[in-house]
């Protein structure tokens, strides 16, 4: 089992002024999931794009040993004929294709005309799909799956280039618990099978759960590789060698003492967009000045949805009940009316819906409060000038100039100018939808202190996750929503994540 | 306009907050600055350099005053154009619709004071009001019907040509009164004498400098005062001499030639009040954000409608009064007039370095992309160059310029 399938070797990778890695050192046995962990931004995809051969041999130094043989990559199509493939975050299969297209994008089945044979690629899919565990017929679109089985789709394409060594890149990250179990399963069953896996994640428990060895990665540098096995190996452990230092709690204390109620939410009901189904039922929410409200759910029952029908209607249509802000019902029919009435709602999904990413951090930070610094309709440049900075400063926002263009900053960075954003427009409550997705453990305490401080000031909290823990660690009452409904509300002392995820998952097996 | 901005790696400059801290703090770092700057620079750049190759080929006819005179007279309706559609680019629209609209508003003005003897200033105002009309057409289909702009200018730019034949009856209209004329072909001088050039010209040259150099100044100061990076002083001054010089120098073409066009004097208040619209207010500021990112503007609480509504009744305004331009220019109204307009508006915005996915562009650089493609036009008519090869050279200059400006994207976006 001790034979070494990868090494790569003093790998040192340079961009016009930023050294991404410096002599880095990676050695992966045989038959093994290899963990990387790192900060955002500390060389993780960078590393994984050497190996993949996205950077080019010759664009980096150090060399990169594949079954002891020395290999040279001129592009992805290299280093897949070695058995080589990456699945990257963001999933790339074309959604309006079938399965079993997508399967074999590139290496279609062809028959002695050179037309493509598709009985054959339909049931080498369904073979390939067997084996990763999915239902579905291999003519299906791929828009019509959901992201859990889009993700098992993309790993049945590796296999079916014959893969030996399968590199993930934040794979559960879109991922819900139920279908990052399973994801974890097939992992597992893939190692019994003989196929390496390299695995980029952020979440310490599951690398804890699932992997062999992990190596941590610093601002480039390899700090050290873990054997899982015999070193008894903790989250903690983990956490101090990627940030160099140990983080006293996840989660930052704080004095609880909600006062007012300031949102409150009754009846809610939305219908779809398009289909002719309910996504939110009945829905009826409040929360305090100074409380901070978890909302729990599956991915489908109705979270953003509910957040952002209550958000000017920004989600769905025949949007009906009533919305109350410290007592007084108000008519968020439009953003800007919600916004009015002190409402923020900071996205699930800062590139597509939070961030202008072309344009720079100043301009972000003012965009949805543009009229506080303008007269008549003039922009004061000055003035922006300074709340951008003291944004940069009370938030910590990591960049060289607010004249710095978003979408060069960090996935924390970025976060914390949504937030500053939203700050700027003194809203009375936020909602926080997923504050913490796709960014690194330094920068969600940093988040989760930031959360503590507006509650401090007696702002309203609302914070929809998938994440169990953080709702536990964080919340003062968590409400569990199920396709569309609110199927338990209790305060933290009492929730645990098995009787959360018992209510998250209630009505489904009632349907079911 | 009125300041370089700094490359966005340097540290801010740690200043105190005097004004006379103006004088000595900032980067000097040139090579930074202009390699950071070099997409904004770039079509200076290549202003300077295709000016100074046509001034050579044509022996110095380019630079002369009655020729510089010409290619203001020449094309300030394109350069009017181009000022409504950059801001329709940067918005992520298009408008395939203004030439035909050109036609039109000069039609309609043509009608009334050619054919029905109405004053000129009638014509003026109705053709302004058609052109407000047609673009809150275009703004409709395209903000509230949710028609992307491609497919509503383009069966724009068929139903007001077809409007224009209609109300034209099929026939050219010429010729327009006097004062009409003046829009496009008058002056202003002789209002302070001087001995074989205009002294009025050299005056406004010489405020226009001065407003120059005390913006920027100001601008300056706010920004040490606010403790954002600055260029260092002596590049500040350089920048100000050249500017300054470059405008003396066209001021002092122009008041040997003929003096101060009245079309050159409404294209500089345009550009003025466009390039402070868009940089400057709420408005502007929300164009840029929808072009960038659509949703995200949206959840922001701007009113995309709105503003895309008002950017198309913004650029049917400015296509009436290149339409009054125009038609003044012609002394005439023509059935095919403003054919082929929309396409050198539109590359004049690109080659400005406005970006085809929406969210980037300045008016100033569509003014200078406009001049280029001007320029360029003048100079080989010049040299007697066929229309073909006219052509063939516009068209590779243009693809180019966005490729150049493609590849720039692309190596910033590998920094990370």
């Amino acid at each position: 089992m001790d034979d070494t399938i990868l090494e790569m070797r003093r790998i040192t990778k340079t961009f016009p002024g930023v050294t991404a890695l410096e002599d880095v050192t990676l050695a992966v046995r045989r038959g093994e999931i290899h963990a990387i962990c790192g900060e955002n931004g500390a060389g993780k995809s960078t590393l994984m794009k050497v190996l993949s051969g996205v950077h080019p041999s010759g664009s980096y130094d150090g060399e990169i040993l594949f079954d002891g043989k020395p290999m040279q990559f001129r592009g992805i199509r290299d280093s897949e004929a070695n058995g080589i493939v990456i699945i990257h975050q963001e999933l790339a299969l074309v959604p309006y294709l079938s399965i079993a297209e997508n399967i074999f994008l590139g290496t279609e089945r062809r028959n002695r005309l050179g037309l493509i044979d598709w009985n054959l690629a339909n049931a080498e899919a369904a073979k390939l799909l067997a084996s990763v565990g999915l239902h579905e017929n291999p003519v299906t679109p791929v828009i019509q799956l959901g992201v859990g089985k889009q993700q098992l789709v993309e790993i049945a394409k590796a296999l079916s280039k014959k893969v030996r060594l399968l590199i993930l890149d934040e794979p559960t990250a879109a991922l819900n618990d139920i279908d990052s179990a399973h994801l974890l399963d097939l992992l597992r069953a893939l190692r019994d099978q003989g196929i390496t896996c390299i695995m980029i994640s952020h979440k310490l428990n599951e690398i804890t759960a699932i992997a062999d060895s992990t190596t941590v990665i610093r601002d480039g540098r390899t700090v050290e590789t873990l054997d899982m096995k015999s070193d008894e190996v903790s989250q903690q452990r983990i956490i101090r060698g990627m940030v160099g230092r140990d983080l006293d709690s996840f989660y930052p204390d704080r004095e609880s003492s909600p006062g007012e109620e300031v949102l409150r939410i009754e009846d809610w009901t939305v219908r779809h967009p398009v289909q002719d189904r309910m996504v939110v039922e009945d829905v009826s929410v409040s929360v305090r000045a100074g409380e901070v409200v978890g909302i729990a759910g599956l991915m489908g029952a109705g979270r953003t949805e509910l957040a952002m029908s209550v958000f000017g209607r920004s989600y769905g249509r025949d949007i009906r009940g009533r919305l109350f802000v410290r007592g007084r019902e108000v008519q968020a029919r439009t953003v800007a009316e919600a916004i009015d009435n002190g409402i923020a709602y900071v996205t699930e999904d800062r590139k597509r819906y939070g961030l202008n990413l072309i344009d720079d951090v100043r301009r972000n930070v003012s965009a949805a409060a543009l009229d506080r610094l303008a007269r008549l309709g003039w922009v004061n440049g000055n003035e922006e000038i300074k709340v951008a900075e003291t944004s940069r400063r009370e938030m910590n926002i990591r960049t060289p100039s607010v004249m710095a263009v978003v979408g060069k900053l960090s996935g924390g960075n970025q976060q914390k100018v949504v937030l500053s954003k939203w700050l700027f427009t003194d809203p009375d409550v936020l909602i926080l939808d997923e504050p913490t997705r796709g960014i690194d453990v330094g920068a969600k305490y940093e988040i989760y202190t930031i959360i503590n401080r507006l509650v401090a000031a007696g702002k309203a909290v609302i914070v929809i996750s998938s994440e169990l823990p953080e709702l536990l660690g964080m919340c003062d009452r968590i409400y569990t929503l199920s396709a569309g409904r609110i199927t338990g509300e209790m305060p933290v002392a009492e929730a645990t994540q098995e009787s959360l995820m018992e209510l998250m998952t209630k009505d489904k097996e009632l349907v079911a | 306009m009125t300041s370089i901005k700094t490359p966005p790696t340097e540290r801010p400059t740690p200043a105190d907050s005097t004004p006379a801290a103006a004088l000595h703090s900032g980067t000097s770092d040139l090579r930074a600055l202009v390699l950071n700057n070099l997409r904004q620079s770039g079509i200076y750049v290549a202003l300077v350099v295709i000016v100074a190759l046509f001034a050579i080929m044509t022996d110095g006819v380019l630079l002369s005053p009655g020729n510089i005179t010409n290619i203001v007279l020449q094309y300030s309706y394109i350069l009017v154009l181009a000022i409504g559609m950059v801001i329709l680019i940067i918005g992520g629209h298009i408008d395939l619709s203004v030439g035909s609209v050109v036609a039109l508003t000069g039609a309609v003005s043509a009608v009334l004071v050619i054919q029905q003897d109405h004053p000129w200033w009638v014509g003026v105002l109705a053709a302004l009001a058609v052109g407000i009309v047609v673009g809150a057409w275009h703004g409709f289909w395209v903000a509230y019907a949710g028609i992307p702009a491609f497919i509503v200018t383009l069966a724009g730019m068929l139903l007001f040509r077809g409007l224009t034949l209609r109300v034209l009856d099929n026939i050219s209209l010429s010729p327009f009164p006097s004062e009409y004329q003046q829009v496009a072909a008058g002056f202003l001088n002789g209002l302070l004498g001087g001995q074989g050039y205009d002294a009025f010209t050299l005056l406004i040259g010489a405020i226009a400098v001065a407003g120059y150099a005390v913006s920027g100044f100001r601008t300056r100061v706010a920004r040490i005062r606010y403790q954002q990076p600055v260029e260092s002083f002596p590049l500040f001054v350089a920048r100000v001499v050249l500017v300054g010089a470059v405008l003396m120098y066209f001021a002092w073409q122009l008041a040997h030639a003929r003096g101060l066009p009245i079309v050159l004097i409404i294209l500089a208040v345009l550009v003025l009040v466009y390039g402070l619209l868009t940089r400057r207010t709420v408005f502007g500021r929300q164009v840029y954000a929808i072009g960038g990112n659509l949703s995200a503007a949206a959840l922001s609480g701007v009113k995309v409608r709105t503003v895309n509504f008002w950017m198309f009744v913004n650029m049917g305004f400015l296509a009436a009064v290149a339409g009054v331009i125009y038609s003044s220019r012609s002394n005439g109204a023509q059935p095919a007039a403003g054919n082929m307009f929309e396409l050198d508006a539109i590359a004049a915005a690109f080659i400005g370095g406005a970006a085809v996915t929406g969210g980037v562009g300045t008016v100033v650089g569509a003014m200078v992309g406009g001049l280029i493609m001007a320029v360029m036009s003048n100079g080989m008519q010049l040299m007697g160059v066929d229309q073909s090869t006219q052509s063939v050279v516009k068209g590779l200059v243009l693809l180019v310029a966005v490729a150049f400006d493609v590849y720039n994207k692309r190596r910033a976006g590998t920094a990370r």
